[in-house]
């Protein structure tokens, strides 16, 4: 039986992605229903669909102290850390509550692995890593955490996890266990994916990338498309930030069904869908948006589609936000999660772009073009391969 | 913070070195048990156990011990899979398929590719659909992980499975992880003692940093680089008559951990 949490204070957050840098460029984007989205320009996939790329990072450097850690993944990381005054926010919840008292932690589905792609490209003539890319932090699943731990100055507890594409929604729910048990007073999450040659020809292998952009809920979709993006959230106790906006509740939940596939009717994710209302002491007709997984692919819309309208009434409304930025991947929980923090913000509901023909399985729930409406609770789901399930419910402090 | 107080049902071991938890405990005592071929798995239907990866085979096999031993249900147990390098084989597959004929990449090898592969078949082998987890924290993943699976055994109050394992490095990224054997283990932990309870752990997050325990002396240095072994000073006082160790679990903080069996 789960039972209600004590809400946190979200105290500070910053998204950058193919939507531009930081979060009022992403509400703009949002607003005027100008997609992020172009055609696959990146590295050696040969134009296979579409992506949502950040631009910059080709120039974009890390400082001095951190040049060991240059790859693409850490420069968007980087990158996104500098956006909305975040650094200086991580600074202060260093100094009020100690280095060891903030914990970090990340999701990331592919970390670094673009810089050991790239050595196995340039492999010397002894078939070793190029002499520049010997870097074993570089080459390792928890590089993305290592590194922000080191460019956050953080010795708290620190942790990745890389549960594909719940994984940066899953942090929220480990940072509120660490602080229900007074194991931090403070919490970094977030998560960064980067675009990389697995990803583009890993999804293009299970055929499931579209040829052109992303069309979530809509009758024709074709599957998806990638995106990259750093999202990062700052979590205290709501005594620290009473004014904030609120993680209310989380569920995590498991498909048992298969590894590339969700469920058909979405079993482990209405799930976690349970365990975040009741965590939240909400009832689902309490929910002013819900900002859904949708990530274009015929069988996750299906899936989910249906359970908005099994569970949901018409005034609860929902969309897919991909068709802004792509598929983010292990980023997707923090990049959805800003988004819906901004619904709460701006009472904005952002429309569901490249529907130009809704599957008619959707509900009267689906904010097809975006609305003006006060949004008191915010909600996000994020599926991942493997059956992995998470959702999150945001509210606007009382 | 107020230490937290776990109590240990079912635990898994696997190695080159070690079939099981029982092998380590012969071996502590002087005996030398057989060492095995490979992982059985054997909660892995036939087709699935020729299908899974290596990294899945192993997080099966000490998975499925842990459970063993609790009598627990895994439909709903929460489990959370630990590892520091991933499947090592399957991304240097990967990568040296994406540098010579990137359109080659086949799509099982790339759904097996994710961090969670070993969540994935476990819940579906075993019906489970509680919370699962997939995470790493380089050469200090078992002592974050062990954190994790205590946190949420204690906030939720519900049982939860960790495991954590590594398989052995190849090609060229082996210079890189340095990883070059195989060693698993897995723990399941309840917030509150029971008939199967094996002992207790107290976990603690001391003011000070301190080199972590090494392994005891008596061990074989097998487990040499691989960052599961650093679970060996906690399994060997489970298997003894208890006592202290501490683990590094960040950059300057430890997890100290009293281990004391049940009577």
């Amino acid at each position: 039986m789960t039972t209600p949490m004590r809400p946190l204070a979200v105290s500070a957050c910053t998204v950058s992605s193919a939507l531009g840098r930081g979060l009022q460029a992403q509400h703009d984007a949002l607003r005027l229903g100008r997609g992020g989205l172009r055609a696959n320009d990146f590295g050696s996939a040969p134009r296979l669909g579409w992506v949502g790329r950040v631009d910059g990072l080709e120039t974009t450097a890390l400082p001095p102290a951190l040049a060991d850690w240059d790859c693409r993944n850490h420069r968007l990381a980087w990158l996104g850390l500098q956006q909305d005054d975040f650094l200086d926010r991580v600074h202060a919840a260093r100094a009020r509550y100690g280095v060891r008292r903030v914990a970090l932690l990340l999701g990331t589905s592919t970390a670094s692995i673009g810089a050991t792609e790239e050595a196995y490209r340039r492999l010397d003539a002894d078939g070793r890593f190029p002499a520049d890319l010997r870097r074993p932090a570089l080459h390792a699943p928890d590089s993305l955490s290592a590194f922000a731990a080191a460019a956050l100055a953080l010795a708290g507890p620190c942790l990745t996890i890389s549960t594909a594409c719940s994984s940066s929604a899953k942090v929220f729910a480990s940072a509120a266990r660490l602080l229900q048990l007074d194991l931090a007073d403070a919490a970094v999450v977030g998560g960064v994916d980067s675009l990389c040659d697995n990803v583009l020809f890993g999804f293009n292998a299970l055929e499931l990338i579209a040829p052109t952009a992303c069309r979530p809920f809509d009758t024709g979709r074709d599957g998806i498309s990638i995106g990259e993006a750093a999202g990062f959230a700052l979590l205290e106790r709501v005594e620290a930030a009473p004014r904030a906006p609120r993680l209310l509740g989380y569920g995590e939940a498991s498909d048992a069904w298969h590894m590339s596939s969700p469920h058909p009717e979405g079993q482990g994710a209405e799930l976690a869908l349970d365990a975040a209302l009741a965590r939240a002491g909400l009832a689902a007709a309490q929910v002013d948006y819900v900002n859904l997984h949708g990530t274009a692919s015929r069988q996750n819309d299906a899936m989910e589609a249906a359970l908005l309208a099994r569970r949901f009434p018409a005034s609860t409304r929902a969309s897919s936000t991909k068709g802004f930025t792509g598929h983010t991947l292990g980023a997707a929980g923090i990049v959805e999660a800003t988004i819906a923090l901004q619904a709460i913000e701006h009472d904005f509901v952002p429309g569901n772009l490249g529907a130009a023909t809704p599957d008619p399985a959707c509900g009267p729930q689906f904010a097809w073009q975006d609305e003006t409406r006060c949004v008191d609770v915010a909600l996000s789901n994020s599926f991942g391969f493997g059956g992995n399930n998470a959702c999150l419910v945001f509210g606007r402090s009382p | 913070m107020k230490p937290l107080d776990l109590f240990v049902e079912g635990i898994g071991l696997w190695s080159p070195q070690f079939a099981d938890f029982a092998a380590l405990r012969a071996r502590l005592n002087g005996d030398a048990p057989v060492a095995p071929a490979a992982p059985t798995s054997a909660l892995l239907p036939a087709n699935e156990r020729r299908r899974a990866p290596e990294s899945v085979r192993l997080a099966v096999e000490v998975a499925g011990q842990a459970l063993a031993m609790s009598g627990r249900d895994p439909a709903t147990l929460a489990c959370v899979f630990a590892s520091a390098h991933g499947d090592q084989a399957i991304t240097d597959a990967i990568c040296a398929t994406l540098a010579r004929a990137p359109a080659e990449l086949s799509p099982t090898r790339f759904h097996h590719s994710v961090h969670n592969a070993p969540a994935g078949y476990w819940t579906i082998a075993t019906g489970c659909r509680a919370p699962s987890s997939a995470v790493c924290a380089g050469a200090r993943s078992f002592a974050a992980a062990l954190l994790e699976a205590s946190t949420q055994a204690l906030a939720e109050r519900r049982p939860v499975l960790l495991a954590c394992s590594d398989i052995a490095g190849r090609g060229p990224l082996l210079e890189m992880t340095g990883c070059d054997r195989a060693f698993g283990c897995a723990l399941l932990l309840a917030p509150e003692a029971g008939t199967t309870t094996l002992a207790r752990l107290r976990l603690e997050l001391p003011a000070d940093h301190a080199s972590s325990t090494p392994p005891p002396a008596t061990l074989p240095d097998a487990a040499v680089g691989n960052p599961a072994a650093a679970a060996l000073p906690l399994l060997a006082l489970l298997a003894g008559a208890g006592g202290r160790c501490r683990l590094e679990l960040a950059a300057a903080l430890d997890l100290l951990i009293a281990v004391e069996p049940a009577a």
